[in-house]
């Protein structure tokens, strides 16, 4: 194993719509990891919008999706994301393979 | 992690995922119209958090707003939804759940359409216990209509029609719901998401006419005329400002335009319902000729 003070993993990650975020900053503010910064970039109502600085410190703990006033980002676990993945997978075949 | 990357979201490879907000928005009807840094989305999540977390029949489950920035909330949550009149979102919901006493109502508006014009309506329904969960966002003005002075308008801030400053008493929300009967009254502030999450959801599973006030920054008329800066700059003097003092006497959580928010769960006691009551009364008077309304 590598030094655990100086690798760190990070449990989960966030997904953002930039075309809705109105750049307010509530989430870069408040995430209790501090993992978020603005973009260079401008979207097309001319907001910076979130974007991760330091992907390894996000915890997927959600806190910046309960703050963002215009749905714009939320953040999830990996391992809740595994969950929806192989549950939309399974709806999916379901679908696909109708077998009653 | 490269720009390019980080920009894109490209997330190599990982499912999109849907924000847990959306399936109980009406997609169509976002993006919203509400200003950037406007505190009142925020609310939002933490209300469609906690009737996620609380398994809420949603077929059993009605939302009624009056007119204003707040009572659009109404109209974008994907429930059984009422956009009333001005100040009438009270008895409208007392209309609802008297008809239809298994629905679960709950409403949701302004500072100025619960206290200004629908003030009579909130003191009435909590006198009567009315089963209603009533919110209230509280960003200290009108917004919607431009930044006038509102019955909670804290003394020396500027309003439009209050340029030289608010010499007004305001109304004190809790001390108010309480002393008109309320049996749940709790303050939080947008700051205090996973509080107010746990507090909606503790009050959509009581009895009664609960009330919550929530802090919220306006900051397109609120703040900027009072040079309070942006929503973020005012969520933060929540985090700074606020003292958790749950079983606080309400009479003790007024608030100003600096100086201390106490936030928490005022109130919180049983008293027979209204429709208990008529039950109970009726059931007195007429004894077998009498069947119980709505349980
Ligand atoms: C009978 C009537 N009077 C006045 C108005 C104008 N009006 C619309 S919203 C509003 C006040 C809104 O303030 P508040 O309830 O605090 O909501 P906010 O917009 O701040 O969320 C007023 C006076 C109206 N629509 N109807
Ligand atoms: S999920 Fe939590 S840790 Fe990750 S960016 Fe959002 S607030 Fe920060
Ligand atoms: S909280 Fe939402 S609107 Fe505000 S900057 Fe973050 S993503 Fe954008
Ligand atoms: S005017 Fe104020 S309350 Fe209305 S949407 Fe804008 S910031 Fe929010």
């Amino acid at each position: 194993m590598s030094d655990p003070a100086t690798v760190r993993k990070a449990k989960g990650t966030v997904f953002v719509k930039p075309e809705v975020c109105k750049g307010c900053s509530y989430c870069i503010e408040f995430c209790p990891t501090d993992c978020l910064e603005f973009s260079r970039e401008f979207n097309a109502k001319g907001y910076h919008y979130p974007v991760l600085g330091t992907p390894d410190d996000c915890t997927g703990c959600g806190l910046c999706g309960l703050y963002c006033p215009d749905f714009a980002i939320f953040g999830a676990r990996f391992k809740d994301i595994e969950v929806a993945r192989v549950t939309a997978a399974a709806r999916q075949a379901s679908l696909d393979n109708p077998t009653s | 992690m490269s720009e390019a990357i980080q920009d894109d979201q490209d997330l190599s490879g990982m499912p999109m995922m849907d924000n847990p907000v959306m399936p109980y928005l009406r997609q169509e009807r976002i993006p919203h119209i509400w200003c950037p840094g406007c505190g009142i989305g925020t609310t939002v999540n933490c209300f469609t958090r906690a009737i996620e977390e609380a398994a809420s029949d949603l077929d059993k489950l009605a939302i009624v707003s009056g007119i204003g920035c707040t009572g659009r909330v109404a109209g974008y949550l994907n429930l059984d939804s009422f956009h009333t009149t001005h100040g009438r979102a009270i008895p409208f919901a007392t209309g609802l759940k008297l008809s239809n006493p298994e629905l679960s109502v709950v409403v949701y508006s302004g500072d100025g359409d619960l206290f200004a014009i629908g003030g009579n309506h909130f003191m009435h329904a909590a006198r009567r216990n009315m089963d209603l969960l009533v919110v209230c966002v509280n960003n200290f003005t009108y917004g919607m209509t431009g930044g006038q002075v509102a019955p909670t308008t804290p003394i020396g801030a500027t309003q439009t029609t209050m340029p030289y400053g608010n010499f007004e008493n305001p109304a004190s929300l809790p001390f108010l719901a309480d002393a008109a009967g309320a049996t749940f009254v709790a303050r939080w502030t947008v700051y205090h998401v996973r509080q107010l999450t746990r507090c909606f959801k503790e009050a959509l599973g009581k009895k009664g006419f609960r009330f919550i006030e929530i802090l919220a920054p306006c900051p397109t008329l609120f703040l900027r005329r009072n040079r309070l800066g942006d929503g973020v700059d005012m969520v933060r003097t929540y985090k700074e400002k606020s003292v958790l003092r749950n079983g606080a006497d309400t009479k003790e959580v007024g608030l100003g335009l600096t100086g201390e928010i106490v936030v928490g769960t005022f109130v919180d006691r049983e008293r027979p319902t209204w429709l208990e009551s008529m039950n109970d009364h009726f059931g007195k008077v007429f004894g077998d000729r009498y069947s119980r309304y709505g349980g």
